[in-house]
């Protein structure tokens, strides 16, 4: 958002200045509903047909604490939630100082005048617009709301800086505190209201985004946790099991909630032990079950897991990864579980890996997962991570009737069963489920130990390694089935960022920006993480320099964990390591400048708009 | 933006159609169509007679073969699935309730049966215990308690008495041994007998029982490990000079305190069923559940349903 350094004359009328993106940091505490108004702003966009990321910090503690959201919305392709604000709303003086230093020179703070003593410092640098929001809000809607209506009261604010529209954002805030007593939805409309009435002073300028270009297609606003739920729920997934971790617990609270309406259940277990033994349990009985933890409780998991690969059973992981080790920073990103999803658990066990990149992949990757598990008999887990899970993104309506699948409880009879034939394709079998009619009379037993075909123990030395080569192979066939990754920008260069999961969006911004610049480097985004698709090998050969952009940290030997697995598959020694682990996102500054340090790509000559 | 991957689903092979039969023209499963591989236990050892009798159950109670869903943890008890020629699942250590509950939650049309050791159900899988049987989920666990750990050759089980020697005791034991049937009662169990392997007549009674109830059964079975700790419980068997005392039969069973106090008689104690109550099943409260969501998407496809949600999410 460009704010003109001029002064405009105090009387005359507001001037409206078009603007194609903003970024508006939203700083108060947790119990205020800031995350509320980012919640509105982004599925007001989502309706406007904007593109929108938001950003959010809460903090680890039982109750309150100072918590933000940014949100930035753009009539273009938003593809982080931005490196720096445009607009800073601050509550508290706590608020205020905290996060002036993340509002771009020349921007706006807007405070709460009744809570916010500002810095004189700071008066030069920033533009500052105070408000008696609590007052106001108090005077709004009488003593019941109390302070409790003056997110609303900002956001009505917002709505009369930015022009937005009143009548759609009236109308969310309507269907929000739908069904709540009748009087909330009424005191929040008045709050708004009185917020988007109130004559601000100081202001020099409105601004009004320009029209978004038209998709023809509805967009669904929510977060990737959301995504991850509704994502099982459309691939056929009625049964999951799981246990409270944060932030991993939005999605079983979700599932908990929805499943019922399909016939399904969530179960709410003792521990994270006994959620994936039921979701094993479950699987094995037809179906494919769903669990799912953040770090520790994926640590806990990983015997479980053990048994899935060795008896072949479907099952769906959800890892929404946050910082480690043990208890670590549990509201704070990192993607530093990517070795215990490719490697945890003892002895050989292989099993797959994939990483949605944004949140609407995280939708249409779970359903992957779930087939994948589904195809190739094997555990699957979703690597996800707080910052994905957490942040709203708006994206088009998915086609329901084209994508929701169920899976059917197969109980025909049949003649025999192996479930572990060694002659099948690829070791690729299935099973038959409990219920099932055998006609032979010979069952089939699912096991940890290591078995015969039909599941019955055996200790023969050529049988493990046939059985050990059977579970292997089927994952090599599903390598072969995998899309080979495209590279983003130029497919040769000076420079190849690879990158998985959530850091996407700023990659790409990076890459686009630098690009610009005219800087000859391109990205790689890694969705299929183990097995690895084919391919990488020569992608990367026809860079310079190869780096792997990751939110972990360095390691023994100056490479991270995605880092090491490609050098271990590829034998590529140019592939170094860009690593941070401050429970930050990348943002695109910091990724542009880890690049400069260690190469300066030479010009190239601008490249035009051909990264896409 | 993102699309999935159309992966081609695996298809099952088109083999000779297998003709249907109704059930009533079933015939009852025989011992040797029901026997799986010959069991590794000791000779002697008490888990030929839990085995043995399960066999009785299936057959005695026509339980369709195909119906019968074995499932086990670790430990010397729990190689059981391999020994029955049906449907099972041989768990990790320690988690064959949630495994089972896993089924059980799923399949209303199986009746799951968990075996388990003494170590397996109360040490390693404690809470596993307590959890399933407050939940009430519909199967039957049948403990076959040693106090012993015999796969990994003598050490200290959790019912271990006080005094006993074994490699982690060389001294003889020093903690105090859980009493199953007492931590039945207080985790809100519904159903819990004691019975053993030595008294067929009785064993088969309490497994028919719990096999009738509409819950969490659980039977603890004596069952000798002729190894490790041989002699352990002939003060129960008659025809080692042992009482085999049977519950008086004005004990009311849905009596809590009068079961624990039954419980509290020292060993050999008493035999039978302590306690039966009647309790909604987590299975009958969970299809509640999923009646009354249904009820508000009557009619309505799962992509239909989906959508509706999706639709307030614009």
């Amino acid at each position: 958002m460009s704010v003109p350094d001029s002064q405009a004359p105090q009387s005359s009328a507001l001037r409206i200045s078009d603007i194609s993106e903003a970024v508006i940091r939203i700083a108060g505490n947790s119990q205020d509903g800031i995350q509320a108004i980012g919640g509105f702003l982004a599925r007001l966009a989502g309706r406007s047909e904007q593109e929108v990321m938001t950003f959010m910090t809460i903090p680890s503690t039982i109750s309150g604490g100072p918590s933000i959201f940014q949100v930035r919305i753009g009539s273009g392709e938003v593809l982080s939630a931005g490196d720096e604000a445009d607009v800073l709303l601050a509550f508290y003086q706590h608020s205020y100082q905290e996060h002036l230093h993340s509002l771009k020179r020349g921007g706006i703070v807007v405070y709460d005048s009744d809570h916010v003593e500002p810095s004189q410092d700071a008066m030069g640098s920033f533009r500052h617009i105070g408000v008696p929001i609590s007052g106001r809000t108090v005077e709004a809607i009488g003593g019941v709301g109390r302070e409790k209506g003056k997110n609303v009261f900002a956001l009505g604010l917002l709505a009369r800086m930015f022009h937005l529209d009143v009548q759609k954002l009236e109308r969310l805030i309507t269907e929000r505190f739908t069904g709540k007593d009748a009087s909330v939805a009424e005191n929040a409309v008045t709050a708004f209201q009185a917020g988007y009435g109130f004559q601000l002073e100081n202001v020099v300028e409105l601004f009004r985004f320009i029209e978004a270009e038209k998709r023809g297609h509805s967009q669904v606003v929510m977060n990737g946790n959301e995504a991850i739920a509704y994502g099982a729920i459309a691939a056929g997934v009625r049964f999951g099991a799981g246990y409270p971790i944060t932030p991993w617990t939005d999605v079983m609270e979700l599932l908990r909630r929805e499943l019922p309406k399909y016939g399904g259940s969530f179960i709410q277990c003792e521990d994270e032990i006994a959620s994936i033994s039921m979701a094993i349990g479950a699987s094995y009985a037809g179906g494919v079950a769903l669990t799912g933890s953040s770090g520790p409780g994926i640590a806990l998991k990983t015997e479980a897991l053990g048994w899935a690969v060795m008896a072949e059973m479907p099952l769906v992981i959800i890892d929404v990864q946050r910082g480690g080790p043990s208890t670590g920073m549990p509201t704070n990103v990192e993607q530093s579980d990517l070795n215990i999803a490719c490697f945890g658990g003892h002895g050989d066990s292989p099993r797959v890996v994939v990483a949605p990149a944004n949140v609407e992949d995280c939708f249409y990757t779970t359903i992957d997962a779930v087939n994948i598990a589904r195809k190739y008999s094997v555990p699957v887990i979703l690597l996800t991570d707080q910052a994905i899970g957490s942040r709203i993104e708006a994206f088009d309506e998915p086609d329901l009737k084209a994508v929701c699948q169920e899976i059917p409880v197969d109980l025909t009879p049949v003649a025999d069963h192996k479930p572990y034939d060694l002659s099948s394709p690829d070791g690729i079998s299935y099973h038959v489920v409990p219920g099932t009619r055998i006609a032979s009379g010979r069952y089939p037993i699912a096991t940890g130990l290591e078995h015969d075909e039909y599941g019955h123990p055996s200790g023969s030395p050529k049988l493990h390694m046939a059985m050990t080569a059977k579970r292997r192979k089927k994952l090599q066939a599903l390598a072969r089935e995998l899309p080979t990754p495209t590279v983003f920008g130029a497919p040769d260069g000076e420079v190849l960022l690879v990158g998985w999961g959530s850091t996407q969006g700023p990659i790409r911004e990076a890459v686009t920006r630098a690009r610009g610049e005219g800087q000859s480097i391109s990205a790689l985004h890694l969705k299929y993480i183990n097995p690895l698709p084919n391919g990488l090998s020569e992608i990367f050969k026809k860079f310079k320099h190869v780096f792997v952009l990751e939110m972990n940290d360095g390691g023994l030997y100056g490479y991270g964990q995605l880092a090491g697995l490609l050098r271990a598959h590829v034998c590529d020694d140019r592939i170094r390591g860009i690593n941070k682990c401050d429970g930050l996102t990348w943002k695109i500054r910091e990724i542009l400048d880890q690049v400069r340090d260690r190469v300066i790509p030479p010009a190239s000559g601008p490249v035009a708009s051909g990264a896409k | 933006m993102s699309q999935t991957i159309a992966f081609q689903m695996p298809v099952r092979p088109a083999g000779a159609a297998v003709p249907p039969i109704a059930d009533g023209d079933r015939k009852p499963l025989t011992k040797k169509e029901i026997a799986g591989d010959h069991p590794t236990w000791c000779p002697g050892c008490g888990d030929f007679s839990v085995l043995a009798l399960y066999y009785k159950l299936i057959e005695k109670r026509r339980i369709l073969h195909e119906k019968v869903t074995t499932v086990a943890g670790i430990g010397c008890s729990s190689r059981f699935p391999y020994f029955v020629q049906a449907h099972g699942a041989h768990f990790i250590h320690g988690r064959a309730l949630p495994f089972a509950s896993g089924i059980s939650l799923s399949r209303p049309d199986l009746h799951v049966f968990a075996f388990s050791g003494d170590g397996d159900a109360f040490s390693i899988g404690g809470n596993h215990f307590s959890h399933t049987a407050r939940k009430n989920i519909k199967m039957t666990l049948v403990v076959m308690d040693n106090w012993v750990y015999g796969l990994t050759k003598k050490q200290t089980s959790p019912t271990s008495p006080i005094g006993f020697k074994s490699k982690t005791d060389i001294w003889g034991a020093v903690d105090q041994p859980i009493n199953p049937v007492k931590q039945a009662l207080a985790t809100g169990a519904t159903f819990i007998a004691r019975t053993s392997s030595t008294n067929p007549n009785h064993l088969l009674q309490m497994m028919e029982a719990a096999l009738d109830h509409d819950g969490f059964s659980f039977i603890q079975c004596l069952s000798e490990c002729v190894e490790f700790f041989p002699g352990a419980f002939d003060p129960a068997n008659p025809r080692k000079g042992g009482k085999f005392n049977e519950i008086p039969k004005e004990h009311d069973v849905t009596d809590e305190a009068a079961a624990y106090k039954l419980a509290s008689d020292p060993f050999p104690g008493y035999f039978g069923i302590f306690y039966r109550a009647s309790r909604p099943t987590k299975n009958t409260l969970e299809a509640k559940i999923n009646a009354d969501a249904q009820a508000k998407v009557k009619g309505l496809l799962p992509w239909q349903i989906l959508q509706k949600t999706f639709e307030r999410m614009r």
